[in-house]
């Protein structure tokens, strides 16, 4: 068993990557206007100038 | 008016749970007040309402169009809050912006700019969003490490998993589970027993226990129980906290109607003062299409004022000097001298609040389904839990660490996981529904009361009908004739001009070559055609015949005097409101300020049965309480100021986006778009979300029923309590998406 002396804190930090994306998305204001951003990828219009607070 | 003191900043989870309810004539007065202030902002940043925008296309349609006004920096829309914000140079106004959409399509308000209040309620859901995700990795986390447990990892490695467990769950609790305690702490301190105390007290229990039975290496440790009571739990008040924050931004935020500025003549100079500061006998300028901020009697000028959102009355009355004004009034033609008669207190708005207050405080207060549920089961899960410690603490002659454990396990199994999503999941849906529909719920129980009603009142001025005339006889004028009416109307910003202009320019009438045209205020236009007098305006001005219906009169040169009559087209949808409520079983009313036979007509043609005319406001609040008095549940909608008392009076208001804001402060719902047809439809889906929240309760004591006594028998096992736990908030969950 004393493999998990290496699978307790890789498990971790894996897991800790995902919460700092949900850290890091939350932070960035991704979750503002879903429905508009999943209707945009349909638009012709390349929003190059992402609007900046 | 009393203004109810500011919440404070340290009880900011108490007071987002008191809802907007509680007087909406107080909160009408702070946000006149930020209005004052807000006013000073150099107007940087604009915000306008799209209630129609749905789709990519919209997206890029009112992003370019709005691109391309002159001033404007950058245009973003937001599909999922229908809105569009726009950065401009100072200068640049809202109702230009309007009018550009308007022209391609697209229907838009402005909305209050003082965006403070939004961005502080869009930083505590991305908090409250952060603590979910916090609680969601550390309950993954450790369920991993107690699946291992579960399936028989024995001594050393079973004591390293829990401290592992407990390395992840401790800081996950006190950073996750601040929400609770906080609210739990201040309803302690009010004396109350609310929902989140025995969830705080199950939350702290399991966690105690856990370690304390770690530290000891005992079999059963609570981890994994007690982070996922904070994650689903979490997500519920989440739940809650969007559906009211979304409705709340958009609905509260919409410009105030009323200016709360007015202009002032000071030592022979014009001064903007707010409203509030004004002195009885001051000189106050109003301009043609501003609204009158005080009452006052009109010293010099003459105009016609609009008192459609005071009285009802869809005729505009002609103003002349030594003529009493009030305050809410809309000047139309020309520039009016006013002496202020009335100011603060005394005035008739200040009247009408108070009424509204009283109309307030005379409804009984509504306690929610969740709030009920809640006031059952706290006591309960308590009493429970505590028969279980002394009872085991007795059988077992005094082991205090296994009654502990069964104690525990009782407050672990019956914490109202599936009962604290049960009402916000159905809220969520079903607001969501409306949404798209073009409804805001600006109330958390108003979906509840929705549910309720069995009558509705409806009011009939911009509320039934537009608000707006339409011209009705235009096919009966001569060509000419029609062209020189609408060069006349284009001279002048009178709602009938306006829409005389409008009907024409929809026939494809080119207007007529006027010299000197003029608009003489209160009367009408008047202009040079062919070396004829031409003249646009009042019955007894032009000498025509005033006949019974809204209408203007036309005289070219010595002819004839021709009549252009106009009716107030109907609100789209009021047909369909109407008939889809009284099919739903529903007692429909139809009550106004207006005159006998307006009102009459417009009944006959709706199908409704029961219509009073004439009604002042006083008596249109004591209609909804007479119906009240009568075992009714009142639904009322309308949009005026003389509404106002009869909607804070009603159990559930609704009111159009384009109402007064008194009246949008005081009703429950608002109508984002000019379609009244999803009324009807929102009645249909509260009764639904209703039967969906009461299947949920059932589900969540169903559950209940067949677990608690397995805990309080103290076989519960922290597998069980895990399992059960997801199941049920799973189910209700799952039952709550099924809303159709």
């Amino acid at each position: 068993m004393d493999v998990l002396i290496y699978f307790i804190p890789i498990s971790l930090f894996l897991g800790g990557i995902g919460l700092t994306a949900f850290w890091w998305s939350i932070k960035n204001r991704q979750y503002d206007d879903p429905k508009g951003d999943a209707e945009r990828i349909l638009s012709h219009e390349f929003d190059d100038r992402p609007k900046q607070d | 008016m009393t203004v109810s003191p500011a919440p404070s900043n340290t009880n900011e989870y108490e007071a987002e749970r008191v809802s907007a309810s509680a007087c909406p004539a107080c909160l009408a007065a702070p946000s006149a007040e930020q209005l004052a202030k807000s006013g000073d902002i150099k107007g940087a940043r604009i915000m306008l309402s799209l209630p129609t925008a749905h789709c990519a296309v919209c997206i890029t349609d009112v992003e370019r169009e709005l691109m391309k006004q002159p001033g404007v920096k950058s245009a973003r829309v937001n599909l999922t809050l229908k809105r569009a914000s726009v950065d401009a140079e100072t200068g640049v106004e809202p109702v230009e912006l309007i009018a550009a959409l308007d022209r391609i399509g697209y229907e838009s308000h402005e909305l209050d700019a003082g965006m403070l209040s939004a961005t502080e309620a869009d930083k505590r859901g991305r908090d409250l969003l952060m603590r979910i995700g916090v609680a969601g990795f550390a309950m993954m986390n450790i369920m991993l490490l107690s699946v291992a447990v579960w399936s028989g990892a024995q001594d050393a490695t079973r004591d390293l998993f829990h401290w592992v467990s407990a390395a992840i769950a401790i800081p996950t609790i006190i950073f996750s589970g601040q929400p609770f305690f906080a609210s739990a702490y201040y309803s302690l301190r009010g004396g109350r027993l609310g929902m989140d105390v025995p969830i705080s007290l199950a939350i702290l229990l399991a966690l105690g226990i856990s370690l304390f039975e770690t530290m000891h290496s005992g079999a059963h440790a609570y981890f994994e129980a007690a982070t996922m009571l904070t994650f689903f739990l979490l997500v519920g008040r989440y739940l809650d906290y969007r559906t009211r924050a979304v409705a709340r931004s958009a609905a509260e935020e919409l410009a105030a109607l009323e200016v709360p500025r007015a202009t002032v003549l000071r030592d022979g100079v014009e001064v903007v003062v707010p409203v509030g500061e004004l002195v009885v006998g001051e000189l106050m300028r109003v301009r043609p299409g501003g609204r009158i901020p005080a009452d006052g009697e009109v010293i010099e000028g003459h105009s016609e004022s609009d008192r459609s959102l005071l009285t009802g009355e869809s005729l505009p009355v002609q103003v002349g000097p030594g003529m009493v004004l009030s305050a809410g009034e809309v000047n139309l033609t020309g520039p009016l001298m006013i002496r202020v008669t009335a100011a603060g207190k005394d005035s008739s708005l200040h009247r009408m609040a108070d009424l509204v207050a009283m109309a307030e405080s005379a409804k009984t207060k509504y306690t929610s389904l969740a709030e009920r549920a809640a006031r059952a089961y706290a006591p309960i899960v308590h009493i429970l839990s505590f028969t279980a410690f002394c009872a085991w603490a007795w059988v077992t002659g005094g082991d205090f660490r296994l009654a502990i454990n069964i104690a525990a396990a009782v407050l672990i199994i019956t914490c109202p996981c599936a009962l604290g999503l049960a009402v916000p999941a159905v809220v969520t849906a079903a607001s969501g529904k409306l949404f798209r529909k073009g409804l805001l719920i600006k109330d958390g129980t108003a979906l509840e009361r929705l549910a309720e009603i069995d009558t509705v009142v409806f009011d009939k001025t911009g509320t039934l009908t537009m608000g707006a005339p339409r011209p009705q006889n235009l096919s009966d004028l001569a060509p000419k004739a029609l062209s020189v009416a609408m060069a006349l109307a284009e001279g002048s910003s009178h709602p009938l001009a306006r829409a005389l202009h409008q009907g024409a320019l929809g026939q494809g009438v080119t207007p007529a070559a006027l010299d000197d045209l003029r608009e003489v205020p209160g009367y009408g236009v008047e202009g040079h055609w062919q070396g004829q007098i031409v003249r646009l305006g009042r019955a007894n001005w032009i000498g025509a015949e005033e006949g019974a219906s809204t209408a203007t009169h036309l005289k070219i040169g010595d002819e004839t005097p021709v009549s252009i009559r106009f009716v107030d087209s109907l609100r789209p949808g009021a047909e369909e409101a109407v008939a889809g409520l009284a099919a739903q079983g529903k007692s429909v009313w139809l009550v106004s300020g207006d005159v006998e036979a307006a009102v009459a007509d417009l009944a006959q043609r709706l199908g409704i049965a029961q219509y009073r005319a004439g009604a002042l406001p006083m008596e249109k609040a004591q209609l909804v309480r007479d119906l009240t008095h009568e075992g009714r549940r009142v639904l009322m909608i309308g949009d005026g100021l003389n509404d106002t008392a009869a909607l804070a009076g009603a159990h559930v208001s609704v009111s159009p986006a384009s109402a007064l804001d008194a009246a949008r402060t005081a009703s429950d719902i608002v109508l984002l778009g000019q379609d009244l047809a999803p009324i009807a439809e929102a009645a249909r889906i509260a009764k639904r979300a209703r039967h969906r929240i009461k299947e949920n309760f059932a589900i969540s004591i169903i559950y209940n029923a067949i677990a608690v006594p397995l805990a309080l028998m103290g076989l519960a096992t922290p597998l069980m309590a895990a399992l059960a736990m997801s199941a049920s908030s799973i189910t209700v969950s799952l039952n709550s998406l099924r809303l159709r």
